[in-house]
């Protein structure tokens, strides 16, 4: 795998610190009671995972698609964060109108799936949608998140062996952060070693890859790419770790995990990693650069909640009907 | 142009291979459709047309065709992923209810769905309780999907082509009870039917009789051995469960006043609940009896063959209730 160059990595730290900033706005304006309902899911610790992978998505070829964590995968295909927010807080103008909320958040024109919240649903879609690319021998490669609660699933399980049987060219992304909701994969999984349910599925393995390095998980994604492109699936783990609750609506997991937590924070900070990086490698690169990029990604997030806060509701019985069915 | 007789599996092999040779986006996907050519023989012949490409063997995993299909659906190609009896989409109802029917909704319009869902339905030969269903209320209950099932041979020629042609997901049955039935099929490969609207199959003054599938040709005999007593019945076979045609039903049971409805499936929360209920809202002041519905007893299906008969409805009980309500 080629290096990646410096411009890109800059670009990197611009994506993570823009996703860091997002959820934990997000965070902080659900308690504030700003964002309402009971289901937000947040990306924070997992950064590195979505950056290092998308990175290999060729635009306007290749497709992204995940579940209900999916605040990172908008951001980064390029969706409008204000548009974005404004889903969160169910306005009209928000990606998907104020109907899907933080847990279905989709664009078309950014070859972005959506986001999906049922456990598992979205991976037979993933399977299909790369049928459709075998089908019309489009090359392009369909990268499917799951995380490790869905592998024990049965859609994970039909859509890997659709996958194999039929060498779709899709990418079966693990992100396992330890805990499906409150439950430790060792307790959840016959076999822990998720990667290797591959095997039973003619699945290219490619192992564990350290979710929290986006240098490791760029290069293990580069070769997942590629290997799909070919012609065939392909399966990757990624070791990583959630800052936040399941959904923002579980407080006490953070609490009875405080020690790891911030054993994480401190160590595998994903950001923290790269930014160590740049500063190391490139001399060309110092602190106030960076901060120049965490502070634009501030000021993007505070104009996506200004935006959404001014966005009008959906409330008529035309913006409840619509989209049901196509004319 | 002359019509065709065909029986029904026929006309429906008909209607998706002109389908499928007219757009080449057309897929069918599912277990023994191709090698086998099909469990119940619709897509005989359409592996050594079409090839293994258009037309694919599954594993037996409805939890993955279900959500597959959607996935290609979405992705702009036009999958017709067979269930081999609606008892195994039971494993799908996730890839049905939540995404085939809610994925236009929940993204606003973003993505559309056009897939279409077959599956053989209802029971008979002693199939027993798992693999006697007749459940296509459940699937109707859910906005974002659209619910068929053909009467007979014409219908189920237009409605699967219409069904194929549309962009939103329909789940589309087919009764094994029927399959064999011959009927005359429109020699027109563009021959389609609207959506939601149903057909009134027997003019009558009397009453009106509500049916769909297979239950219409118990409806249409009971009508004819009613009329030796000289009683008049109406039979409307309403086509889709959703949307549903309250036009027609409200039409017909204003003229007739009365109403029994025919199903093969249970009573509790039935075909016959929903429309009975809608004709009170609608028709309170037409009513001259009470609404009556004919449908299975309220068990599970036993093998026994006294047992399994002993379950079902047939046109004797449609009869009855007539009588009942003149």
């Amino acid at each position: 795998m080629a290096k990646p160059t410096k411009e890109m990595l800059l670009d990197w730290y611009r994506q993570m610190t823009l996703i860091r900033e997002f959820e934990e706005t997000s965070h902080q304006l659900y308690f504030d009671k700003r964002i309402t309902g009971v289901y937000m899911h947040l990306y924070s610790g997992h950064e590195a995972v979505a950056v290092g992978a998308m990175a290999h998505m060729e635009i306007g070829k290749d497709h992204i698609i995940t579940a209900y964590r999916d605040h990172a995968q908008a951001l980064i295909a390029g969706v409008d964060p204000n548009r974005i927010m404004a889903e969160m807080f169910g306005k009209k103008t928000g990606v998907s109108g104020g109907k899907g909320g933080s847990m279905h958040l989709a664009s078309a024109a950014h070859n972005f799936w959506g986001g999906y919240a049922i456990v598992g649903g979205h991976l037979p879609l993933a399977a299909g949608i790369a049928l459709e690319a075998q089908y019309n021998n489009t090359g392009a490669v369909v990268l499917s998140h799951v995380g490790d609660g869905a592998t024990n699933n049965g859609y994970f399980h039909e859509a890997l062996n659709f996958a194999g049987l039929w060498d779709l060219p899709v990418i079966w992304l693990i992100e396992n952060n330890g805990y499906g909701m409150g439950t430790e994969t060792e307790r959840a999984a016959g076999n822990p070693l998720l990667h290797e349910r591959a095997i039973g599925y003619d699945v290219k393995d490619f192992g564990r890859v350290d979710g929290q390095d986006v240098f490791k998980m760029y290069d293990v994604m580069g070769e997942a790419f590629e290997h799909c492109r070919n012609g065939g699936s392909a399966l990757v783990e990624a070791i990583t770790y959630r800052y936040r609750g399941h959904g923002v609506s579980d407080k006490q997991y953070d609490s009875r995990l405080a020690q790891e937590l911030q054993d994480w924070k401190e160590n595998k900070d994903p950001i923290n990693i790269l930014k160590k990086h740049l500063l190391e490698e490139y001399k060309t690169v110092n602190e106030s650069d960076l901060q120049a990029i965490v502070d634009e990604s501030r000021r993007i997030v505070d104009e996506s909640v200004e935006y959404a806060e001014n966005s009008p509701f959906p409330t008529t019985l035309e913006d409840l009907y619509s989209n049901v069915y196509t004319d | 142009m002359a019509d065709k007789n065909l029986p029904m599996r026929e006309a429906l092999r008909l209607a998706l291979q002109e389908e499928m040779r007219r757009d080449e986006r057309i897929f069918i996907m599912g277990e023994e459709v191709g090698m086998w050519q099909g469990t119940h023989k619709v897509t005989r012949g359409f592996l050594e047309e079409f090839g293994e490409k258009r037309v694919r063997d599954t594993p037996i995993a409805e939890m993955g065709i279900g959500g597959l299909a959607v996935g290609a659906a979405m992705a702009g190609l036009r999958p017709v992923a067979e269930f081999m009896t609606i008892n195994f989409a039971f494993l799908a109802l996730d890839a049905i209810i939540n995404h085939a029917a809610k994925v236009r909704y929940f993204f606003d319009g973003e993505f559309e769905c056009p897939v279409v869902f077959r599956a053989a339905t209802g029971w008979g030969d002693q199939a027993t309780a798992s693999h006697s269903h007749t459940p296509e209320p459940i699937f109707a209950h859910f906005p974002g999907l659209y619910v068929c099932s053909p009467a007979d041979s014409a219908d189920a020629y237009g409605l699967l082509k219409t069904s194929i042609r549309d962009n939103n997901p329909v789940l589309f049955t087919e009764s094994i009870g029927l399959y064999r039935m011959p009927g005359a099929v429109p020699d027109n490969p563009d021959y389609t039917l609207p959506i939601g609207k149903g057909k009134v199959k027997n003019e009558g003054s009397d009453v009106t009789l509500i049916a769909y599938g297979r239950a219409v040709s118990w409806c249409l005999k009971a009508a004819r051995e009613l009329a030796k007593e000289g009683i008049s019945a109406e039979v409307v076979d309403v086509r889709w469960l959703r949307p549903l045609d309250t036009d027609l039903i409200f039409e017909s049971f204003r003229k007739t006043n009365r109403a029994v409805i025919v199903e093969e499936s249970h009573q509790f929360y039935s075909f016959g609940s929903e429309v009975a209920a809608q004709i009170q809202e609608n028709c309170f002041d037409y009513m001259d009896a009470p609404i009556k519905r004919v449908t299975q007893h309220d068990v599970p299906v036993p093998f026994s063959k006294p047992l399994e008969e002993l379950t079902y409805p047939d046109h004797t009980d449609v009869i009855k209730a007539v009588k009942e309500i003149l």
